[in-house]
């Protein structure tokens, strides 16, 4: 049974389709990378499965479930999380109260999971109280990271989580995705720096134009000469 | 020492009274504003609708023959705060949800709260006219008056009793919401989607329960406003529609969207406000004869004539927005 | 498209005979010049919010700023103020406000000396306290010796028309200003901002005695055409006389309406009208492309201003008396925005409608109101529950409720108004 399944998805902001048939499908012991050129439709796939724009034709389904152009306050309980490129954070909240945000869904107790998370993260456990828009891009990234798992999701977006880090914190996000992953949460990422991200990858997808063009494990796709050159950059 | 009891009445307490309102006023528009994104003008008409329940109200108590030592119109306040309460969720429901699930700009929502406020007006007039009515015909205003005892001190420290509840009530009001905001789920749900709209969605945050209960929060706090208001001075059709403009002026002051903003922007506008009016020749009075003698105070030395009293929020209000539009404490992100 | 013009403009007609035949003559050529301009107020607001998206909650301001030229300009000499010392010591608080404002201007420009940051503000700040003593040293006395000696400083005596004429310039004036120090600002705030300056303004102009007669108002103001009496004076009889003077009075504000329309067409049809198209739609687009953004937006702002200057000032003389206190936000500024959001937003012919749709039944409520307390006070006292009582006064305040209803029914189910604004692609 596959965790989250994209069939056929067309779908786009009311203009012209930015998604011609998307077909994607991850497991829960999954590390999906979507690769592809600018405007390829990558963060619009991740926003698709999370009901941010409306899907024209095709279907998402979650866990057997029918969730396509669901709203995404109820896509959360049902275990879907979302890490958005930008504006990831509750800027004028403290680190504490963001991750607590995570959990807003949750009615038991979330001091386990808080506990978890600030094992992950130990940055962030320095810097609890303070406020999240007075801190570093890479730690701003791992508290937008810890609010997403706070909710205990099985499914993790993250829409270019190294965007904009220093080579340090892209490993050190890197390496905590692959400890999410092993600890059962599947997990679907959009990716500029494909190379380290196809290396982890158990499913790799390149995406052009709105539209599949390889698929494979991250590293078949590595070692596919026309995707090297097309969007490796040779 | 008797000029600086004339001081202390007249701008400590009356600042302290008009502030006290203009919080509460502005802490709803605010509110509105960081979750909703519009200026809500139809505040002002929605703290007069709470006084008219509460007076209506405070009728029933005394037609009941229900009496107490604290003033009726205070009695019945917290009933009549549910009702404003559930009427401005329901004010929310016929004219503003139904143009959010529009996708509208929050200028047409700006616009929709006009129709609101004109409504809202015809309808208080229509059912109670336009006359004034005060919450006090069959009951006294208690007057409390402190004599100091200093020697040569003949004038007292005076005020009302409703005043003192007024007070009271708003630091209790401001304390609550506080404990609120930083201490339950759904008040710091609020103070994320006024944050961060699109993520707070994303979180699974409610979003269309934050916008209930802030409008729960808006309409109860209107409520008490318009009330105390109306027992301090009388109860009018138009009372709150003149004080939209400096409410919205201390919550800009404030920075709009932030709560804690719209309380010391409420208190500074009404202290600006006394103190503008306040005639300085009084406090110079005592100096008389230690001043040279070419130096004749003024019969009145007051920075602006009363007439222009409201002027001076308007004044604070236009050169705060020219000068730092996100408000004296911090920029409000939107 | 044509069709629904001939439906929304043949039942507006359809709507006035009724009137005209329901409340007769004198009533409805009255109702028609005010409607008319208020007609030519909405299509101001139409400039500055359908074209350039440029939203002003000030109209109140700019209608007694109208309202004031023409009685300044048109009401007879008062012979007692020029004969005191009272131009003498304006001319004085004159050359006092010059003082002051070459004292901020210098104020602004420390920065030459050096001066920078925290000390330039406290400079300003200073030069304006020092600014405002100088001007109300000289300001009081002069106002006090006016008020006692001749009550205050009278009219020009004037023609009429130069007085709409200069409701206009002086609204120009005014909006010049206004929008020089807030149209940076975000809709949200321009719109608080526009609000709180016409406050400023009413306050100003209710209070300044010697020259408004604040709240002891002004009439009769003379009319540009011959009013009732001087027909009665050529043997009419009173109904008479009203007909004629209203209907001269009616034509000379559609004529000033007819050639409003006119000239705003014309431009908006033309190269000025696809720029402020172009900054209302995307102005960020625009100020990347050379356009000039803030000085069109300034340029729209005071155009429509000048317009409501000129209808405040056709209000004004109509009903011949100049009452600061009379102006309400509802009556002078809301009502105006209804007219343009239903009658349809970026549209001269649905600004136009609006303004006449919406006045004649911002009147007509009070009177269906009335009927219809009555049938219910009526069918009340049959049933033996009492009759309603107050039924006039309440009356009056149905038709506040029922333009708040009408906008909001707009909004929700024609939010481009009725007349919606025709988009034309040129690519």
């Amino acid at each position: 049974m596959s965790l989250v399944e994209l069939r056929d998805v067309t779908a786009g902001y009311g203009g012209a389709p930015i998604l011609n048939g998307v077909n994607i499908e991850i497991d829960a012991s999954d590390i999906g990378v979507i690769v592809g050129p600018n405007g390829a439709g990558k963060s619009t796939t991740l926003k698709a499965i999370f009901g941010l724009l409306t899907v024209t034709s095709g279907t998402v389904t979650f866990a057997d479930k029918n969730i396509t152009n669901s709203d995404a306050d109820r896509l959360v309980p049902l275990g879907l999380s979302f890490v958005p490129q930008e504006h990831n954070v509750f800027t004028s909240m403290s680190v504490h109260e963001n991750l607590e945000m995570g959990a807003f869904i949750r009615r038991d107790d979330i001091s386990d999971t808080l506990d978890e998370v600030y094992e992950m993260f130990p940055d962030l456990k320095a810097k609890r109280r303070q406020h999240a828009g007075e801190l570093s891009g890479g730690q701003r990234q791992m508290v937008a990271m810890g609010r997403a798992l706070m909710s205990k999701p099985k499914l993790l977006m993250l829409d270019e989580p190294s965007a904009g880090l220093s080579p340090r914190y892209m490993m050190e996000i890197f390496e905590q995705v692959v400890k999410i992953n092993a600890r059962g949460v599947g997990i679907l990422m959009v990716e500029q720096n494909a190379r380290q991200a196809l290396g982890f990858a158990t499913k790799g997808f390149v995406l052009a134009n709105g539209q599949n063009r390889f698929t494979g494990t991250g590293q078949q796709l590595l070692d596919d000469p026309d995707v090297a050159k097309s969007f490796l950059g040779g | 020492m008797n000029d600086f009891i004339f001081f202390f009445n007249q701008v400590i307490i009356g600042g302290a009274v008009l502030g006290s309102i203009y919080a509460l006023g502005a802490i709803g528009v605010t509110l509105i504003f960081g979750i909703l994104r519009f200026a809500h003008f139809a505040h002002g008409d929605m703290m007069t609708m709470g006084a008219f329940f509460a007076f209506v109200l405070a009728g029933l108590f005394a037609g009941m023959g229900i009496v107490t030592p604290v003033p009726t119109g205070f009695l019945v306040l917290p009933i009549a705060m549910v009702i404003a309460a559930a009427a401005a969720v329901g004010i929310d429901k016929g004219f503003y949800a139904p143009l959010r699930a529009r996708g509208a700009r929050p200028v047409t929502l700006l616009i929709a709260s006009i129709g609101v406020t004109m409504m809202i007006q015809g309808l208080i007039r229509l059912f109670f006219g336009v006359e004034t009515r005060t919450f006090f015909a069959t009951e006294p205003k208690g007057l409390i008056r402190i004599e100091l005892p200093f020697e040569g001190v003949t004038r007292p420290i005076s005020f009302t009793e409703p005043q003192v509840y007024l007070i009271v009530l708003t630091l209790i009001a401001v304390v609550a919401l506080h404990v609120f905001l930083t201490r339950s789920r759904l008040g710091k749900g609020m103070r994320a989607m006024a944050d961060n709209p699109d993520l707070a969605q994303v979180s699974g945050i409610n979003t269309r329960l934050v916008v209930r209960v802030t409008w729960i929060i808006a309409g109860g706090l209107a409520c008490m406003a318009g009330t105390m208001l109306a027992l301090d001075v009388t109860l009018k059709p138009d009372l709150a529609f003149n004080i939209i403009l400096p409410i919205f002026a201390a919550a800009i002051v404030g920075g709009l969207g932030q709560a804690y903003g719209a309380i010391a922007g409420g208190f500074l506008i009404g202290f600006a406000e006394t103190l503008a009016v306040f005639n300085w020749s009084v406090l110079l009075r005592p100096f008389r004869d230690s001043l040279p003698e070419w130096f004749e105070i003024p019969g009145s030395l007051s920075l602006v004539q009363s007439e222009y009293k409201l002027t001076v929020a308007f004044i604070i209000l236009v050169v705060v927005l020219l000068v730092r539009p996100t408000g004296i404490f911090k920029g409000a992100s939107t | 498209m044509t069709q629904r013009y001939l439906v929304a403009f043949g039942g507006l007609f359809v709507l006035i005979i009724g009137v005209g035949m329901l409340m007769g003559a004198p009533f409805t050529v009255r109702l028609m010049v005010e409607a008319f301009a208020f007609a030519l107020i909405a299509m101001g607001l139409n400039i500055q919010w359908g074209f350039g998206g440029l939203f002003n909650f000030g109209i109140l301001g700019m209608l007694m700023v109208g309202g004031f030229a023409v009685t300044f300009i048109s009401y007879p000499i008062n012979p007692d103020f020029w004969g005191s010392g009272g131009p003498a010591m304006l001319g004085r608080t004159l050359i006092a406000a010059a003082i002051g404002a070459v004292l901020i201007v210098m104020a602004h420009r420390v920065q030459r000396l050096g001066i920078t940051g925290k000390w330039r503000a406290t400079v300003i700040v200073i030069a304006w306290f020092v600014a405002y003593i100088i001007f109300r040293s000289q300001m009081d006395p002069a106002a006090r010796l006016i008020i006692s000696e001749a009550g205050w400083v009278g009219g020009l005596g004037l023609p009429v028309v130069l007085g709409w004429a200069f409701g206009g310039v002086l609204a120009a004036i005014v909006a010049f200003f206004v929008g020089k120090v807030s149209l940076g600002l975000r809709t949200d705030y321009l719109a608080i901002a526009t609000i709180g300056i016409a406050e400023i303004l009413r306050a100003v102009i209710k209070n300044v005695e010697w020259l408004t007669r604040g709240t002891l108002t002004v009439s009769p103001i003379p009319w540009p055409v011959p009013d009732p009496l001087a027909f009665q004076a050529m043997g009419a009889t009173p109904v008479e006389s009203f007909i004629y003077a209203r209907a001269g009075y009616l034509a000379l504000v559609v004529a000033v309406v007819a050639l409003a329309l006119w000239l705003i067409h014309r431009a908006y049809m033309g190269p000025w009208g696809r720029m402020m198209r172009a900054i209302r739609d995307n102005h960020i687009a625009a100020g990347s492309m050379g356009k000039d953004v803030k000085g069109r937006q300034l340029e729209i702002f005071v155009f429509g201003s000048v317009l409501m200057g000129i209808g405040g000032a056709i209000l004004v003389s109509f009903v011949q008396i100049f009452d600061p206190s009379s102006y309400q936000p509802i009556h002078h500024t809301f009502l105006i925005w209804v007219m343009l959001i239903v009658g349809g937003s970026g549209n001269n012919f649905g600004a136009l409608f609006g303004g006449l749709f919406i006045y004649i039944i911002w009147i007509l409520s009070e009177p269906l109101a009335q009927a219809l307390f009555m049938v219910t006070s009526g069918f009340s006292e049959d049933m033996g529950w009492g009759a309603i009582p107050d039924i006039e006064a309440r009356s009056v305040q149905m038709r506040v409720f029922v333009l708040g209803l009408v906008i909001s029914i707009a909004l929700r189910f024609a939010p481009r108004g009725l007349l919606p604004e025709v988009i034309k692609r040129h690519d």
